[in-house]
């Protein structure tokens, strides 16, 4: 009974939340999500981004506009995936 | 272990700056984040100072802030965006001074996450909506309106997701009444998702927007629309129109590389009689004015103009008053006043009129400036911030009762070093010499509604001088005073008279010169005094007690009785005669039989003894006051008594009004000396002096009352001084000499002394038979004096001019050219803290880096201290490499302020980490640990061990045992076998951790920190650490099997926490004399704060009570729940929050009464609980 509604509550998860895994995830997905969750963190956390910014010597807001632009494609190019 | 955890100084940092007319009044505030408070600051209009009204610890993160105020209405409301996955709106209660929260609305989990909403607030500027965003896919928008009742209501939010889609700022737009606009700044990235060939992720990276400034006024005010900045450019967009681009101006440098970008940071519209502007700020500090060329609703050009250069800012803020409030990224908060708003300067402008011919194609280094000093602001205030706050100790060079901190602060040529002092900053406004050493001195006023005193009485051992206050002070002698008798008191009296009290009788200086004698009977004197404005009590030898008030006609009138006190009276006081009474009903006699006596004033039982209080010293000084702290309403404070003992202790009671019993007592230990009390006034409200070995002030701040020390001399004596140029003084006696000073910027906890630094600090280390400091600073994207050289001949060579005045920019406020990424500047600094100077300086060339920094007494080399400095060349981010790293060791010059470089080694990774191990240095080389010797021409590698995952960023060591904390695997334990020269290492932690700073607590405990803000306590079972300890061959452990793939033991963690900032030092000390030992931490955002641990089970069970009560009492702020913030990445574990349980005498009556009866105990117990933990530990 409960296989056809889990189907459902799992497409229901992943549409709601971003980097919700499948059966067919591969290692690529995986990481870029990893990746653009801990940026968003990074950027959340204003102690965190102060303390990149010391070390690379930049303004906060330079910081942040390319933890963003990094973002977009934090793992470079995508794997083309096997049919 | 159980710790108890306390701010000492809460983070200095403002990551949101908003301005609003927040009280609903015509005055604007600004309301900051300090991201873990919300903090209400008021620019006075007049003397542009900054002032503090309200700070509030929200335990959360808030991210963004903004001020929203509904149609037709006159009070803003403020909205935070916070990690609590809700949306709050706060207002501002100006009579209770606080934040009361009006709406919370929860849309999502609680943390800083990709998808949920709160890293972006956008209100439409007519107030009807705002929305609130997340840096991926998620917005909500919510809209607002009053019901009938004028309250503020708040919709059911409507979605605006856009899947794929990360988004750099939003804003809202001001279209007049027409539907809300908001415009977002979005990527879509499904595209370069799917793309393996890389064309759609370069067609998307096209233009790299990421900012837009605040939309231009709509409707009637203007043409509408949005700026939008990007890297270089400037663009202006609305819908349907056409867009106009400019570049970015940039700086005239001969060093600057064309090909590097130059974004925007901050901005700010002002809107002002129809006319409108924005000040822009460059990443380089440098702010623009843009103004627009419109007529009607279409826009012909954008021009923008150099205006000025302040520090790089989160959030400007600009005040109708005429003021930019600059709130710093890193480094002090500035306040400025605008001296002109740049339109009639030569500055040359650019228009994108001259942008408009080919499309898309205008090249990025087009405009060029030359920056100057201030011409259009002037700095009127400034905050001081401690942010970030890279590495600190606390010592105590100077001897005092409490240790300095000393800090190392501020990010590349900002950067400071700070010597911290507990205590509150005094400005000191004249020191005059007297003929000799005086015991008191006094001021008066002349009539009682007086504004500003007009005498100083200095009582000396047989003489009275008046000086009388002018433009000058000067000696004045025809005013009824008796000059050639030691005064004990004097007093304004009445309406118009006068009282100077002196061993043999009371003068009663009437305001037409007429003096009335009261002369002591027989050979009896007067040995103290106590009087007020109609009241005078005084003592006489032999302990008898004489009372005299003033009646209707101004004529003072002994009271027919006498009090016969049974033994000597060391102290008197009567209070200040409240308003609209006739007198002040109590008066307070101290006795050298340790007791203080409260007697009756009143008509109906006149001198009779109300309630009594023993003593463990004798009291030497009383004070009845009144302090206007939270304790009953708003307009009356509570009575308090000071009592000041003989042996430095301060206490505290609650003098009840109507019975006159005392309950409630504090105390305080001041200093070495009898401490003496003398009532000043502070900001309007009357305060407390305390002398003791050190000068105390006992004030009122924000409702609460403090008792800090003055950074300042030892006092004899002092009282309140107010004249046309010090409206608020304190004129006090120190030797032979007259002291005037002021004290300002209450409530903070430090005062600062600072230095200079050319680089961004690393860290430092003490010269000890010195007691200078070593600190090594390295800056990353900068160019070495050298290289700067080079880089300036090679263009020279290439035939380019420039002038060479551009190359003299002050870099402390224009800061260092950048450089490409990859080069570095850095240098070694000796700093004499006494001195406040450096005292020697070496720049590293070759591109070199400094990292460690450690002082080693080698062995065979008479106790000398070498200096050991770790550096890298070719030094890398990320990832972390180097071409090769060097150890230098330098011998210090006889006077510890020269160095002498013996010889430098190379080694094959960064060394981040160096300790005298036994003798020998001890080195942390990428992940090898080394042990190195002293030889002639370098360092000799004796042992090494590379059993670290990753790199080794901090050593401890005590007998045998090292502790090594690597950058990601949190701490090792490892043991040195002397007899076979191996380091072993026996154990680890379970748990991964980014190491930042760590203490050694005993032999098995580490404290530590890591990059997500967690505290930390990690211990080795004693078992375990004895059957190490007892294994005379090492080789049980060389040949143990490891454990889930580390060492064969695991540490156990004891304790966990979520600080909130990352902690980038540790301490293990104390901080107040005969203070029991406690961990103080600094933190990067400029938190400093203690744990300090419980000594009893009874303790912890009151204060474990006490904070879930809190928690459910008083949610926090932003809407963060509590216990999951201090568990934002592991549950908290064995500490209590004592900034929480501070927030109990925050709360109404009634909350405190329910609170007081769960625990059993009165409200005042627990207070005093919570004052007292503080105070026997911290301050």
């Amino acid at each position: 009974m409960d296989r056809f509604n889990l189907n459902s509550q799992l497409e229901h998860l992943q549409s709601k939340y971003v980097g919700t895994g499948h059966a067919d995830t591969n290692k690529f997905e995986w990481m870029v999500n990893q990746h653009r969750d801990s940026y968003a963190s990074y950027i959340g956390h204003h102690s965190l981004i102060s303390y990149f910014a010391v070390a690379q010597n930049e303004s906060i807001s330079r910081v942040k506009f390319e933890f963003v632009e990094k973002m977009l494609q934090p793992c470079g190019l995508p794997v083309p995936r096997d049919e | 272990m159980f710790l108890y955890n306390l701010t000492l100084q809460p983070p200095t940092t403002i990551n949101v700056a908003v301005v609003g007319h927040f009280s609903g009044t015509k005055q604007q505030e600004i309301v900051v984040s300090r991201v873990t408070r919300l903090e209400l600051l008021k620019a006075d209009p007049n003397s542009g100072k900054l002032q503090t009204l309200l700070t509030h610890d929200a335990f959360g993160i808030i991210r963004s802030l903004t001020p929203f105020r509904l149609t037709g209405s006159s009070k803003d409301y403020i909205i935070v965006g916070s990690d609590s996955g809700r949306i709050v709106i706060l207002e501002y209660n100006p009579i209770k001074n606080k934040f009361d929260k009006v709406h919370q609305e929860t849309f999502g989990k609680s943390g800083c996450r990709r998808i949920v909403p709160g890293q972006y607030l956008a209100v439409d500027p007519k107030g009807r909506s705002v929305m609130i965003g997340a840096i991926e896919k998620q917005k909500l928008v919510y809209i607002l309106n009053r019901d009938s009742a004028a309250n503020l209501t708040i919709s059911s939010p409507l979605e605006a997701h856009k899947s794929h889609t990360l988004v750099h700022h939003c804003i809202g737009l001001d279209v007049g009444y027409e539907n809300p606009v908001f415009a977002c700044l979005e990527v879509d990235y499904s595209d370069a998702d799917m793309d393996p060939t890389g064309d759609a992720f370069n067609s998307t990276e096209k233009v790299k927007y990421h900012m837009i400034s605040s939309g231009f006024p709509g409707g009637n005010d203007g043409p509408s629309g949005v700026l939008v900045c990007s890297e270089n450019f400037i663009t202006y967009k609305h819908q349907r129109v056409p867009e106009l681009r400019i570049p970015i101006p940039r700086r005239r440098n001969p060093l600057e590389d064309p090909s590097r970008g130059l974004i925007i940071v901050a901005g700010v519209m002002h809107k002002m009689k129809g006319v409108f502007f924005f000040l822009l700020q460059s990443e380089e500090g440098d702010i623009y004015k843009v103004t627009l060329d419109y007529e009607d609703d279409r826009v012909n050009a954008i021009k923008i103009k150099y205006f000025d250069t302040v520090p790089v800012a989160a959030s400007l803020c600009i005040l109708r008053a005429g003021f930019l409030f600059v709130a710093a990224e890193f480094g002090n908060h500035r306040l400025y006043s605008f001296t002109s708003l740049g339109d009639d300067n030569d500055e040359p402008e650019w228009s994108s009129e001259d942008f408009m011919d080919d499309d898309k194609d205008i090249p990025a280094a087009v405009a060029y400036f030359t920056p100057r000093d201030l011409q259009n602001l002037e700095r009127a205030d400034e905050l001081e911030s401690l942010n970030p706050l890279v590495d600190a100790k606390v010592l105590n060079l100077t001897d005092d009762d409490t240790p300095q901190l000393y800090a190392l602060c501020g990010r590349g040529a900002g950067s400071t070093f700070r010597i911290l002092r507990h205590g509150l900053e005094i400005s000191e406004m004249a020191v005059s010499e007297l003929p000799g050493n005086p015991n008191a001195v006094w001021t008066t006023k002349l009539k009682s509604d007086d504004e500003f005193d007009a005498y100083i009485i200095v009582s000396f051992v047989n003489a009275t001088l008046v000086l009388s206050i002018g433009e000058t002070v000067e000696e004045v002698t025809d005013t009824g005073f008796l000059a050639t008798t030691p005064t004990l008191d004097v007093h304004q009296l009445g309406d118009d008279a006068l009282l100077q009290i002196y061993p043999q009788g009371i003068r009663h200086i009437r305001a037409d010169r007429r003096v009335n004698e009261w002369k002591t009977p027989g050979n009896r004197a007067i040995v103290k005094a106590a009087t007020n404005k109609r009241q005078v009590v005084i003592a006489l030898t032999g302990g008898e007690l004489v009372y005299f008030e003033l009646d209707s006609r101004g004529q003072l009138n002994e009271y027919q009785e006498r009090k016969e006190i049974s033994s000597n009276v060391t102290c008197l006081s009567v209070g200040e005669v409240p308003e609209g009474r006739q007198r002040s009903r109590f008066l307070a006699v101290g006795c050298d039989d340790n007791a203080v006596r409260i007697l009756s004033l009143d008509p109906d039982n006149t001198l009779e003894v109300l309630s009594t209080q023993g003593l463990n010293a004798p009291p030497q000084s009383l004070s009845i006051i009144e302090m206007m702290d939270i304790g009953t309403d708003a307009s009356h404070g509570t009575l308090y008594l000071n009592i000041g003992l003989q042996n430095g202790v301060l206490l505290r009671t609650v003098l009840d009004t109507i019975t006159g019993s005392l309950t409630d007592t504090r105390q305080r230990f001041l200093g070495a000396r009898p401490v003496k009390l003398f009532q000043v006034t502070i900001q309007g409200a009357p305060a407390v002096l305390a002398l003791s070995s050190r000068p105390w002030l006992s004030y009122t701040f924000q409702s609460r009352l403090h008792l800090t020390p003055l950074s300042y001399d030892m006092l004899e004596y002092g009282s309140n001084f107010t004249s046309p140029q010090v409206p608020e003084g304190i004129v006090a006696i120190s030797a032979n000499t007259l002291r005037i000073f002021a004290v300002e910027k209450l409530g903070t906890v430090f005062n600062q002394a600072i230095i200079q630094l050319n680089y961004t600090p690393r860290h430092f280390i003490l010269h000890s038979p010195s007691r200078n400091f070593v600190v090594i600073e390295s800056e990353h994207n900068t160019y070495s004096p050298m290289e700067k050289q080079r880089t300036l001949q090679a263009k020279i060579n290439e035939g380019k001019r420039f002038d060479p005045n551009l190359l003299e920019l002050s870099p402390e406020i224009f800061g260092l050219p950048k450089a490409e990424p990859g080069k570095w500047a850095s240098c070694i600094r000796i700093i004499n803290p006494f001195l406040g100077e450096t005292t020697s300086k070496y720049e590293f060339e070759e591109n070199e880096a400094a990292f460690s920094i450690t002082t080693v007494n080698f062995h065979g080399h008479n106790n000398e201290l070498f200096l050991v400095v770790g550096t890298a060349k070719d030094a890398n981010l990320a990832p972390r490499t180097c071409s090769l790293g060097y150890l230098y060791v330098y011998q210090f010059s006889a006077d510890g302020s020269d160095l002498n470089l013996l010889h430098k080694t190379q080694c094959d990774d960064i060394p981040l980490a160096l300790l005298p191990f036994q003798g020998r240095l001890l080195a942390g080389v990428g992940k090898a640990l080394r042990i190195y010797d002293l030889g002639k021409r370098k360092l000799l590698r004796k042992c090494e061990t590379k059993a670290i995952p990753n790199c080794i960023v901090n050593l401890h060591t005590q007998g045998n045992r090292i502790i090594i904390c690597d950058m990601q695997e949190s701490v090792h334990y490892a043991s040195y076998r002397q007899h076979d020269n191996r380091i072993i290492i026996f154990a680890d932690d379970t748990t991964p951790r980014w190491i930042t700073s760590t203490v050694m607590i005993d032999y098995d405990t580490i404290a530590g920190a890591d990059k997500f803000g967690n505290f930390f306590i990690n211990r080795l079972p004693a078992e375990t650490s004895e059957e190490v300890d007892e294994d005379p061959t090492g080789n049980k452990i060389m040949y143990e099997k490891g454990y889930l793939m580390g060492a064969p033991h695991k540490v156990s963690m004891i304790l966990h926490y979520h600080v909130g900032d990352i902690l980038t030092s540790l301490h293990r000390t104390t901080l107040v004399a005969g203070g029991r030992e406690i961990l103080v931490y600094t933190g990067i955002m400029g938190n400093i704060g203690v744990f300090v641990p419980f000594l009893t089970r009874e303790d912890i069970d009151f204060f474990q009570t006490l904070e879930m009560h809190m928690r459910n009492e008083a949610p926090p702020l932003a809407g963060r729940d509590h216990l999951q913030y201090r568990s934002f990445y592991a549950p908290v574990k064995s500490v209590v929050d004592g900034d929480l349980c501070e927030q109990y005498n925050l709360l109404p009556m009634e909350k405190k009464k329910m609170i007081a009866d769960e625990l059993d105990r009165t409200p005042a117990e627990i207070q005093k609980k919570i004052e007292d933990m503080r105070v026997m530990t911290a301050f």
